[in-house]
C-alpha cells in the first residue's frame, strides 16, 4: 500500500506529470533494453581487459611497478592525512588527541607533500640507485593523475601571485597581471598547449631541450593559474575591510598583512572553488592527447589502433569515461563536504 | 627643513614607483631575451616573419563550408571559411545548451520523482567526464559506426541518420544535410555545455524565495505559469553572469573539433601553420579572434543582463 501511495505521489499527483512518467518510463525501457543488450551481448570487452595495464600505466616496465605501487601508497597516505586535518579545521573534533596530533602536523604539511612529490618522482623516473625509466613510457591514468596534480600544485602559487597584482594599488603590476589573465581566459586550452609544445621551444634557447611532459605542464600551468587567479580574487574580495585595517593599525606592513592575515582567510573561502578547478584541470588532461602526450584518452587512441580490436570505440570510451567519471564524481563529493 | 625628511628608502611612494620602474624592466628584457631567441630559432628554421602567406594559395581542401572555397584559395579565405564554421557551430551550440540546460536544470527541481532522477543522472555523467572525450565517443562511437546511406535510419519522417550524418530533407526546400562531424561537434557541446547550464539554472531557481512561489499559487497561477510569469524571471538575474562564462567557454571548446576534423577556425588555422610554419602569424591571429568573439558574446549578455535586472523600488 505504500508504494502505491508514494507512487501516486511522486509519480502521477496530476495527469501531465502521468503522461510524462509514462513517456519517461517507455523511453528509459527501449534505451535500457538496447544499452544492456548491447552491453552483454554484443560488446567485446576484451579490449579492456586485456590491455587493462596499458590503460592504468601504460608501457611502465612491468617488472618495475612495485615502485608505481608504493608511490600510489606514499601518496593515499599523505593524502588521507591532509584531508582528515582540513576536515578537522572545518568540524570541531571529537577526539582531543586527534586534534592535538594534527596540529602539530598542520605546518608540517607543505615540506611533506613536497618531499612525497620528489619521491615520487623519484619512484617513477628511477635513477639515484633505481633503474631508471624515460617519460615517453609513464602513460594512462598515472600520467593523466600526474599531470593534473603537479599542475594544480604549480598554479596556485602563480594564481595567488596574479590574483594579489591583480588587486595591487601600483598600476604596472594591475595591467600586467589583467593582461595575463584576460589573455589566456580568452584562449582555449588547446591553443594554449600548442603554444606551449610548438611555441615555447622557438623562444627559448636553441640548446635547450625541454621533456614533452614538461611543455605540457607549462601549458597547462600557463592555463590554470589565469583561471585560479580569479577564483583566489574572489577570496579576497570576500574579506572585510575591517581586516585590512586592523592588520594596518598593528602596524603590518603589506607582505604581513597578506601573509598572516589576508591569505589564510581568502585561501580558506576558496578551496571548494578550488577543488572544483582541480576537476576542470582533471578532465582538460585529455586534451594532451592532441600534442602527442600518451595520457589515458592517448593510450586509448593508440589501443584502438591494436589490429585486433579495431573499431571497438564504444568500449574503449565508455571504460575510459568511468575511470574519468569516478575520479570526478568523487572529488565533487569531496568538495560539496568542505563547504558544508 | 631637509633635515627633518624621512631618508627616502622610508618613502612609501618611492618604493611604490621603483617596484613599478623594475617590473617594466624586466618585462622588458624578458620579452628582449625572447624576442632574440625567436629570431635566431626561425633564421635556424629558415622561417621570416610576415603576413604575405595570408595571400598565397592555400591548396587544401576544407571539408564543408558556407560560403564558396577551393584549394586555390588564399590562406586568408580558408581560415575566413573557418571561422563561418567556428561561429556556425558555436551559435547552434549556444542555442541547443541553452535549451538542453533549461530543461534539465527544471527537471532537477520537478516534483516528478522520474524526471528529477533522469536529469540527475544526465548532468552527473556528462559533467564529469571530459568533453573530448565526450566528442570522440559521438563521433567514432556513434556516428562512424551508424549504417550506409542506402540503409539510413528513419527519425520519424523527420530526418535520416547515416554515416553520411543528419538529413533533415523538410528543413528547407533542398534539403539540409549536416555531416557527422558537424553534428557531433554540435551534439558534444549542446549536451557537455546543457549540464554545466542545467546546474547554473536550477540553483537560481531555487535561489527564489519560498514566498514567491506561495503568493503565485494562491493568486491562483497553475505550475507552468508560475515559472513563466513569476520565478524565472526573478531566477535569470542571477542565472545570466554564470551562463556568459558557459557561453564563452562553448565558443573557446568548439576548437575541439580538430580532435574529429571539423574545419573550424583553429583546424584551419593549425593546417595553415603545418604548412607555412608561420607559428607566431598563425598563432596572433587565433588570439585576436577568440578575443573577439570573447569581447562579443560578453557585450551582447550584458545588454541581456541590463535588460532582465529587476528595476528596484
Amino acid at each position: 500500500m505504500d508504494q502505491l501511495i508514494w507512487l501516486r505521489k511522486n509519480l502521477f499527483n496530476n495527469w501531465y506529470n502521468g503522461v510524462v512518467t509514462i513517456v519517461c518510463v517507455i523511453g528509459l525501457f527501449s534505451l535500457g533494453r538496447g544499452v544492456l543488450f548491447w552491453i552483454f551481448n554484443q560488446a567485446k570487452w576484451q579490449v579492456v581487459t586485456v590491455n587493462i595495464h596499458l590503460f592504468l600505466v601504460g608501457r611502465f616496465p612491468r617488472a618495475l611497478y612495485w615502485r608505481i605501487w608504493l608511490a600510489l601508497a606514499i601518496n593515499s597516505i599523505v593524502g588521507l592525512i591532509t584531508w582528515h586535518g582540513l576536515m578537522q579545521k572545518y568540524h570541531s573534533p571529537k577526539n582531543q588527541l586527534l586534534q592535538k596530533a594534527y596540529q602539530l602536523i598542520r605546518p608540517l604539511l607543505a615540506p611533506i607533500w613536497l618531499l612525497t612529490f620528489i619521491i615520487t618522482i623519484w619512484l617513477l623516473g628511477g635513477g639515484f640507485g633505481l633503474q631508471s625509466v624515460p617519460t615517453n613510457l609513464w602513460n594512462g591514468l598515472l600520467l593523466t593523475l600526474l599531470m593534473a596534480f603537479v599542475s594544480i600544485a604549480l598554479s596556485f602559487p602563480l594564481g595567488v601571485l596574479l590574483a594579489l597584482g591583480r588587486n595591487s594599488e601600483l598600476p604596472v603590476i594591475r595591467w600586467f597581471s589583467i593582461l595575463y589573465i584576460e589573455l589566456v581566459r580568452g584562449l582555449p586550452l588547446i591553443g594554449i598547449l600548442f603554444i606551449a609544445q610548438v611555441m615555447l621551444p622557438l623562444f627559448l634557447p636553441a640548446d635547450w631541450r625541454l621533456d614533452r611532459l614538461v611543455r605540457g605542464v607549462a601549458g597547462l600551468v600557463l592555463f590554470s593559474a589565469a583561471y585560479m587567479a580569479e577564483n583566489v580574487r574572489g577570496g579576497l574580495q570576500s574579506i572585510p575591510r575591517g581586516q585590512f585595517e586592523a592588520a594596518r593599525a598593528l602596524g603590518l606592513n603589506t607582505f604581513l598583512l597578506l601573509i598572516l592575515v589576508v591569505l589564510p582567510q581568502a585561501l580558506r573561502a576558496v578551496i571548494p572553488t578550488i577543488v572544483g578547478q582541480f576537476i576542470g584541470l582533471f578532465k582538460d588532461t585529455s586534451l594532451l592527447s592532441l600534442v602527442g602526450l600518451v595520457e589515458l584518452t592517448g593510450i586509448a587512441r593508440s589501443i584502438l589502433a591494436q589490429p585486433q580490436f579495431l573499431g571497438r570505440y564504444m568500449e574503449v570510451y565508455i571504460f575510459i569515461g568511468a575511470v574519468y567519471w569516478l575520479f570526478c564524481y568523487s572529488m565533487s563529493l569531496a568538495a560539496r563536504r568542505l563547504e558544508i | 627643513m631637509t633635515n627633518s625628511q624621512p631618508p627616502i628608502w622610508r618613502n612609501y611612494r618611492f618604493w611604490q614607483i621603483a617596484i613599478q620602474v623594475v617590473a617594466i624592466i624586466i618585462a622588458l628584457v624578458i620579452v628582449n631575451i625572447l624576442w632574440n631567441n625567436a629570431n635566431h630559432n626561425l633564421r635556424q628554421l629558415g622561417i621570416s616573419l610576415g603576413w604575405d602567406f595570408l595571400e598565397r594559395q592555400a591548396s587544401f581542401d576544407i571539408g564543408e563550408s558556407l560560403v564558396k572555397y577551393d584549394a586555390t584559395d588564399s590562406y586568408g579565405r580558408a581560415l575566413g571559411v573557418g571561422l563561418v564554421n567556428s561561429l556556425r557551430v558555436a551559435t547552434l551550440g549556444i542555442l541547443f545548451a541553452t535549451v538542453v540546460g533549461i530543461t534539465a536544470g527544471i527537471g532537477r527541481l520537478s516534483d516528478n520523482w522520474l524526471v528529477r532522477n533522469i536529469s540527475l543522472v544526465y548532468v552527473e555523467i556528462f559533467r564529469n567526464t571530459p568533453l573530448l572525450l565526450q566528442l570522440l565517443f559521438w563521433y567514432f562511437g556513434v556516428f562512424l559506426s551508424l549504417p550506409k546511406p542506402e540503409n539510413k535510419i528513419s527519425l520519424f519522417g523527420l530526418g535520416y541518420l547515416s554515416r553520411n550524418g543528419i538529413d533533415l530533407p523538410t528543413l528547407t526546400y533542398q534539403g539540409v544535410n549536416l555531416t557527422p562531424e558537424f553534428s557531433t561537434l554540435l551534439l558534444g557541446l549542446t549536451f557537455y555545455t546543457g549540464a554545466f547550464i542545467a546546474e547554473i539554472v536550477r540553483a537560481g531557481i531555487k535561489s527564489v524565495s519560498q514566498g514567491q512561489r506561495e503568493a503565485g499559487l494562491s493568486l491562483g497561477l497553475r505550475p507552468g505559469l508560475l515559472m513563466r510569469l513569476i520565478i524565472f524571471p526573478q531566477a535569470l538575474k542571477l542565472i545570466i553572469p554564470p551562463l556568459t562564462s558557459q557561453y564563452l567557454n562553448l565558443m573557446k571548446n568548439s576548437s575541439l573539433a580538430i580532435a574529429i576534423g571539423y574545419p573550424d577556425i583553429y583546424f584551419v588555422a593549425s593546417t595553415t601553420f603545418n604548412q607555412t610554419g608561420k607559428a607566431v602569424e598563425v598563432m596572433i591571429l587565433l588570439m585576436i579572434t577568440y578575443l573577439t568573439l570573447s569581447l562579443t558574446i560578453s557585450i551582447v549578455m550584458n545588454l541581456v543582463n541590463r535588460t532582465v535586472q529587476i528595476k528596484e523600488r
